[in-house]
């Protein structure tokens, strides 16, 4: 069972997580291809300051910051047997290459129900400067021994 | 490919709707381009094993490719400022045969004060008899048009 004394913990920002185009281009390029993605003078054209990153990008920080969580073995969380229940994200403004961006994990909620725990995060994502940037949430499930 | 104006968006307008083919080199690509090298997502064996019909596709890279279509709508990605999706059934990835998924997508609220919209996506793959499978739940992206 996933350890409910978790539940309300809040982690020191993550180390900055630089985004690079050439990154933005190999998620875009399996992901969803848009301009925007891979042409920095088109993103400009539109008012960017650079590309941006496809809608769900900040899955690559919000789950290195997620890590932090899942990796701790006093949380009890076996990762064998974690499947992602939900996850949604709510943008400030879009993420652009050049972008250096921290994390905080806060751990909204631990819950059990049918023999299975789900846990509930949120990684505050944001410059280094304080700048906002987006909130990713996840539902991780973890499946019961014997469910 | 010409953002659509706030004014001129109904709610109950369709987006054009699309199919994606996904193939076990995509779901490849995706672990190395997302980090989530997860063995459910490339070995049949393993996939098997924790009691999965095979090796199944990163629910966010189904999360991904359904928002593609509000993406090509929109014209804009940076636009989309709330996406969320409930991952409801696995998406099964065929060696040989690979999957489709599809997508459809509808104009279901309108924020006069905001200028946005809420897409509601449907997203389904056939199932072992045909049949569509519906593989996400509120998957809804809420996107600012001018």
């Amino acid at each position: 069972m996933v350890n409910a004394s978790f539940a309300g913990r809040t982690y020191p920002p993550t180390p900055p997580y630089e985004v690079g185009r050439e990154k933005i281009r190999e998620f875009a390029e399996v992901a969803g291809e848009h301009p925007f993605h891979v042409d920095p003078e088109a993103a400009r054209a539109a008012g960017y300051a650079d590309v941006i990153a496809p809608p769900t990008f900040a899955v690559i920080i919000a789950q290195r910051c997620d890590a932090q969580l899942v990796r701790d073995p006093e949380a009890g969380i076996d990762y064998s047997r974690v499947v992602h229940g939900e996850q949604s994200f709510r943008h400030h403004r879009p993420i652009v290459a050049g972008d250096r961006l921290v994390a905080v994990l806060h751990v909204d909620s631990v819950r059990s129900a049918g023999g299975h725990s789900m846990v509930t995060t949120r990684s505050e994502i944001s410059t280094e400067t304080g700048e906002t940037v987006c909130t990713a949430t996840s539902t991780l499930v973890v499946r019961g021994e014997d469910a | 490919m010409s953002t659509p104006a706030f004014d001129d968006v109904q709610v109950g307008d369709a987006l054009p709707g699309q199919s994606f083919p996904i193939t076990r080199a995509d779901l490849v690509r995706y672990c190395g381009a997302s980090g989530d090298f997860n063995t459910i997502h490339w070995s049949e064996r393993i996939a098997r094993e924790v009691g999965l019909p095979g090796v199944i596709a990163h629910g966010m890279f189904t999360m991904a490719t359904a928002v593609r279509v509000v993406t090509s709508w929109v014209g804009d990605p940076g636009a989309i400022v709330q996406y969320g999706v409930r991952f409801t059934k696995p998406v099964p990835v065929d060696d040989v045969l690979g999957a489709t998924l599809d997508v459809a997508a509808v104009v279901a609220a309108k924020d006069e004060e905001a200028r946005t919209v809420r897409v509601d996506l449907t997203a389904t793959t056939p199932g072992p008899n045909g049949a569509p499978v519906g593989v996400l739940g509120r998957a809804r992206a809420v996107v600012r048009l001018p």
